[in-house]
């Protein structure tokens, strides 16, 4: 058994929500640079070069990449030696999240209610999912997600008949469908199998991948690669003006399913995409 | 490079293309899902407005706070089609342009052809950047709203791209079908 008092989840993830925010991560920089490299369009090469200039800037001042800075997604991953004290712990992230907007001058963009959309006014909650697994670790994973993105992105409930090709014809048509809406380029989430709220949970978690870092197997590796390539040739290009850099990366994750179903869910996210962890 | 200043004469919003790279300087405003519903319900009820629409240019934007000694915190554009509902009615009202980001509805289309006014795009995400050319920042109206509040932003040289112009040409489509197939 190993004890952990909640107030060092508090900080960590204060710092977690901060950074994110204010520092682009680097496999995005370099994915960004790589497709500024490749983009014919000049109006996307324009908006690229926009773009790293905004991060650099950004870096520089600490201040937000981007003015929406997110509703707070939490990945906890508890090893099952660990035994919390000192508080609860939806309480200590929640407290870790409000520290983190209110001193990074983060914006708060969530509201208590769907309907009657009043400001909490610290962004919290935060939505949190947990995993309990072998072990005396906490992984802390923290990506604050933009709704740009968020309402871009869809489930398709498939048949088993329609199979691997139909998976890929419901991403890519996800991504048309988004245009210029999200913020391309993209960084593409796709959870398939499980149920119904499986799939969502595994494409958010795909979105928690660097950039270069691909699917294991090598079939559903082939996979993303496929699927990036014909993004990139839909013409959406940066912002939806034009151009070959529509997504720079398509992350797969795959989970069991029944007999019946062949769930596919597709999690869009801008070019910003923000993930950051920490181990306790 | 084409410097558009504000009020946005009818006359000179005419001459403005699709494709136009433009830098806009003087007053823009701030608003977007809450505050729209709160133009349009004042609209509704015979009230004014609380800023001069005719000629005014809206920027669809929810900054992040001001740190102390700024004028503003980081300050990109939202995606436009969730102002789709509104944005004829203000359009009707004299509305000459508006900033944002995404494709637009058929209504809106419709409408800047029918009335005049111009669709500009902000680059999505250039947040900080698109701070530095705000140099004043007032709130007019809807302090209740936070980030949505009615705000008067003074830029200089704020980078837009004409996406759709008063004739109802659409970048959106046009651009994306010459690199469709492509690469």
């Amino acid at each position: 058994m190993r004890e952990i008092p909640v107030s060092e989840l508090t900080a960590k993830i204060k710092n977690l929500c901060i950074e994110a925010n204010y520092i682009a991560s680097t496999d995005i920089v370099e994915a960004l640079n790589d497709g500024l490299s490749n983009e014919t369009s000049p109006i996307g090469q324009n908006i690229l070069n926009q773009i790293l200039d905004n991060a650099a800037l950004a870096k520089e001042k600490r201040m937000p990449i981007c003015q929406d800075t997110g509703m707070a997604i939490i990945f906890l991953t508890i090893g099952q030696e660990v035994h919390f004290v000192g508080g609860s712990l939806e309480d200590a992230v929640n407290e870790g999240v409000r520290q983190g907007y209110e001193e990074g001058f983060l914006r708060k963009s969530v509201v208590e209610d769907p309907f009657n959309r009043v400001n909490t006014e610290d962004n919290t909650p935060a939505v949190i999912h947990y995993a309990i697994v072998p072990g005396d670790q906490v992984i802390i994973e923290v990506t604050p997600k933009g709704f740009g993105s968020e309402n871009m992105s869809q489930m398709h409930m498939l048949k088993p008949a329609d199979g691997i090709e139909g998976a890929k014809e419901a991403i890519i048509r996800t991504v048309d469908e988004a245009g210029g809406n999200a913020c391309p380029p993209l960084i593409v989430g796709v959870g398939i199998g499980g149920s119904f709220e499986k799939a969502a949970l595994l494409s958010k978690r795909a979105l928690l991948r660097d950039v270069d870092e691909h699917a294991k197997s090598p079939e559903i590796r082939a996979m993303e690669e496929e699927v990036l390539n014909k993004i990139n040739r839909l013409g959406i290009g940066p912002q939806g003006l034009g151009g070959l850099t529509t997504a720079l990366a398509v992350h797969i994750e795959t989970y069991p399913t029944h007999i019946a179903g062949l769930p596919v869910a597709v999690n869009i996210s801008c070019h910003v995409t923000r993930h950051r962890k920490a181990i306790l | 490079m084409i410097h558009v200043t504000t009020p946005l004469l009818k006359e000179n919003l005419k001459k403005l293309k699709a494709g136009d790279q433009v830098l806009i300087s003087g007053y823009v405003y701030t608003s977007r899902d809450a505050g729209h519903q709160r133009m349009v319900d004042q609209l509704a009820k015979g009230e004014a407005l609380p800023f001069d629409v005719v000629n005014s240019i809206i920027y669809y934007v929810g900054p992040s706070p001001a740190k102390p000694g700024e004028v503003i915190g980081s300050a990109g554009p939202t995606t436009s089609y969730r102002m789709d509902p509104f944005a004829p009615t203000l359009i009707k009202e004299g509305l000459s342009g508006m900033i944002g980001k995404g494709n637009r509805s058929q209504e809106v289309v419709k409408a800047m052809v029918e009335y005049g006014a111009v669709y500009f795009a902000a680059v999505g995400g250039a947040a900080a950047l698109i701070a530095s050319s705000v140099k004043e920042s007032t709130v007019l109206a809807y302090e209740d709203l936070g980030t949505e509040a009615l705000r008067r932003l003074e830029v200089l040289n704020f980078p837009c791209i004409v996406v759709i112009d008063s004739q109802g040409n659409n970048l959106y489509e046009t651009e994306k079908n010459k690199y469709r197939n492509q690469g």
